[in-house]
């Protein structure tokens, strides 16, 4: 996979492409992320594990820029640039993508019409001209190709009807268009049935490369199977409070999130 | 107000001695009963319940100029970006009112697409059929426009013709030194089986005031098809008052779309009498507003026979202090069973000051019948605005996507793609976005 960002270049140095440092944050009045740190670098791929309410995904949408998310304290930096104070668009210009657990549906406007502007507005912030017509048609058949998807995907509204498992491909197929140099999966596993489970697995490990990373946010062990993490978090209560190898995955599988509490419990 | 009206009433004379050699056809006799119609009701006050939210007053009290007599020079390359230049179209122009041959482009070789004026004389029987016998004569501007009917659009399409193009009818206004009224009068008869599409616009040219009180009726005989679509993309300084009456037979397919952009303050009763059975009749609209834009939308089903279908959707989009009416009647005679009829008003308001006053009316007197109404007022949806944004797409595109999004099934019933295209880069420009909304 190719960097499109050419400030990215730095990540070759094998620097932390993110580092999150110590974040709070709430909605309204409740403080969901409680001082969470995470270092991802290029290369890598990190699962984050927890029970349900744990703040996973807040975590992610934390990340990507979701203003519904009041940040109260902490930092988040991507190649040592801090983003707190970007747009969620800017963040994504800058190379971080958020697969949904939750795609949202937009009547009317085409799965290529949105790629296409989605795509010409990230060139369009780094200073560079639209992508030709031609070059996106073959990138879209390519990428389609290596998500096993039909043609005529590309002329549906987006989300509009589409299955649980063709939301959840399509989300890979966004992510394999824009080539993000972080990409967190939002319990992209969620829905998908074990063909659906392997072709998106596929086709995120056709994706990965040196120079990007891959934060995977999950509730199960099953996709972790197909995309092999080599670190693994455990969020709970709004901290991560464990972390390990992939073994620490099969083990929670195994144990359940009680054995964390629990060892949570004995410890205080 | 009331000063507009003496005026009026005076100036019938001026206009019938314009007219002369006509004052004793039927077609004045209607005129005539027209203006003793309208000196009986006046302009219509916000104590008419149909008027209620919409008050007329502020535009009414200028010193029009109501009979506006030369034809202006005027070279197509000026006007050009009015018309849709992508596909060859009929064109029935007028400039203040008064025809302009030169950049019409009218017909009889199949069917007749000429002027009502002309019709006067060369139609005078198709004319007196059908003038006045769809539009409700009740109504004060509609009686005023009928008492000074002259001129406007004539369009007969005989049994089982199809006309080949699209027709535009397009009345462009310039500066002629004050204050401007212009009152057009359209008339199309589609006879049995035939099929026509047809566009209206009417476009200012001149920061000058002007007020249009247009009326236009349809008449759609057994199986015919009409497309009639308004363009209402005027500038900030034009106001529009149109009345639209369909009339339609068995069989027969109508759909009236209107697209309000532009204008300051524009009016618009459309009324479908369906007269047969096995009628399908659609209305679509798209209004998107901005600082100090008011339209109205009053709508008129009237299910008189079995077996028919009526679909109404209307999307709006408001900003700022803009305000909207919409008024939906859908009335089911006793005689109408199986109707079904549709109705569906969807309202964004992006401010808080921005501002809709929506009203299904339902009366229903069939017992057999499927009508559902709905009407939606809402915001932007931030977790759709989010999605977009974390793709890379700026706040103000995103945002456009979504409004576009949650506006083009209205136009749904556009079946002239340049006219699409057209449509769709209005509503991109109005939004303020470079994005091409095609599929």
């Amino acid at each position: 996979m190719k960097i499109s960002n050419p400030k990215s270049q730095i990540s070759n140095l094998r620097l932390k492409m993110l580092k999150v440092n110590n974040i709070h944050a709430r909605i309204e009045s409740n403080e969901i992320l409680k001082g969470i740190n995470l270092e991802v670098k290029p290369g890598e791929v990190h699962a984050i594990m927890g029970p349900n309410g744990a703040g996973k995904s807040t975590l992610s949408s934390v990340i990507a820029g979701r203003d519904e998310y009041e940040v109260t304290e902490g930092d988040i930096t991507l190649n040592g640039e801090s983003i707190m104070d970007m747009a969620p668009e800017e963040r994504a210009h800058k190379g971080v993508f958020l697969s949904f657990q939750y795609p949202i549906e937009i009547p009317g406007v085409t799965v290529s019409n949105f790629l296409k502007t989605s795509i010409n507005e990230s060139r369009k912030a780094q200073g560079l001209d639209p992508m030709p017509a031609s070059e996106m048609l073959k990138k879209m058949r390519e990428k389609m190709s290596l998500l096993e998807m039909d043609k005529g995907f590309l002329s549906r509204s987006l989300n509009e009807g589409f299955s649980g498992g063709e939301k959840k491909r399509n989300e890979i197929f966004q992510m394999a268009m824009l080539e993000p140099t972080l990409a967190i999966l939002d319990e992209t596993d969620s829905g998908l049935d074990i063909d659906a489970l392997r072709i998106v697995a596929n086709g995120v490990n056709k994706l990965k490369s040196k120079d990007n990373a891959v934060v995977i946010i999950t509730h199960y062990q099953r996709l972790l199977d197909h995309i092999v993490p080599d670190f693994v978090h455990v969020l709970f209560d709004g901290k991560i409070v464990k972390s390990g190898d992939k073994t620490l995955a099969h083990k929670l599988e195994e144990k359940g999130y009680d054995w964390i509490k629990n060892e949570l419990a004995e410890a205080k | 107000m009331e000063q507009l009206k003496e005026k009026l009433l005076s100036s019938f004379i001026v206009f019938e001695n314009e007219i002369n050699g006509q004052a004793d056809s039927p077609i004045h006799e209607i005129r005539r009963e027209a203006l003793k119609t309208f000196e009986e009701l006046g302009f219509p006050t916000k104590r008419h319940e149909e008027w209620k939210y919409t008050n007329l007053k502020p535009i009414l009290k200028h010193d029009f100029k109501v009979f506006p007599k030369t034809e202006k020079a005027i070279e197509f390359k000026d006007v050009k970006r009015y018309f849709l230049n992508e596909v060859d179209t009929y064109k029935i122009v007028f400039v203040n009112g008064v025809y302009s041959s030169w950049l019409s482009e009218t017909t009889h070789t199949n069917y007749d697409v000429c002027t009502f004026s002309a019709a006067t004389k060369k139609y005078a029987e198709v004319l007196e059929k059908y003038f006045s016998s769809i539009a409700p004569k009740d109504e004060a501007m509609v009686a005023l426009n009928t008492a000074f009917a002259k001129d406007g659009a004539f369009i007969r399409v005989p049994k089982n013709q199809t006309v080949n193009k699209p027709i535009e009818v397009v009345y462009l206004t310039t500066d002629e030194g004050r204050e401007l009224m212009i009152q057009p009068r359209n008339l199309v008869v589609a006879e049995e089986g035939s099929h026509v599409q047809i566009i209206e616009r009417h476009q200012s040219l001149s920061s000058s005031l002007v007020f249009t009180n247009s009326v236009t009726e349809i008449y759609a005989s057994n199986n015919a098809k009409v497309s009639y679509y308004k363009v209402q993309n005027d500038i900030k300084t034009a106001s529009l008052v149109d009345s639209t009456s369909v009339k339609q037979e068995r069989d027969s397919h109508v759909n009236v779309g209107t697209f309000s952009f532009g204008g300051k303050f524009t009016r618009n009763n459309l009324n479908f009498f369906m007269a047969g059975e096995n009628i399908e009749s659609h209305m679509d609209g798209i209004t998107i507003l901005e600082e100090g834009q008011f339209v109205d939308h009053h709508t008129l089903a009237d299910h008189q026979q079995p077996n028919c279908y009526s679909r109404e959707l209307y999307k709006s989009i408001f900003d700022d202090n803009s305000k909207g009416v919409f008024n939906g009647k859908v009335m089911v005679h006793r005689d109408a069973q199986k109707t079904n009829a549709f109705q569906s008003n969807n309202n964004l308001l992006l401010t808080d000051k921005a501002s809709i006053d929506t009203k299904p009316q339902l009366e229903i007197y069939a017992d057999d019948v499927k009508c559902s109404h709905g009407c939606t007022i809402g915001q932007l949806d931030e977790e759709a605005l989010f999605y977009l944004r974390s793709r890379g797409i700026p706040e103000k595109e995103a945002k456009a996507m979504l409004m576009y999004a949650f506006s083009n099934d209205a136009l749904d019933h556009v079946h002239i793609p340049e006219l699409k295209t057209k449509l769709n880069l209005l509503i991109a420009k109005k939004l303020g976005v470079d994005l091409e909304f095609e599929l």
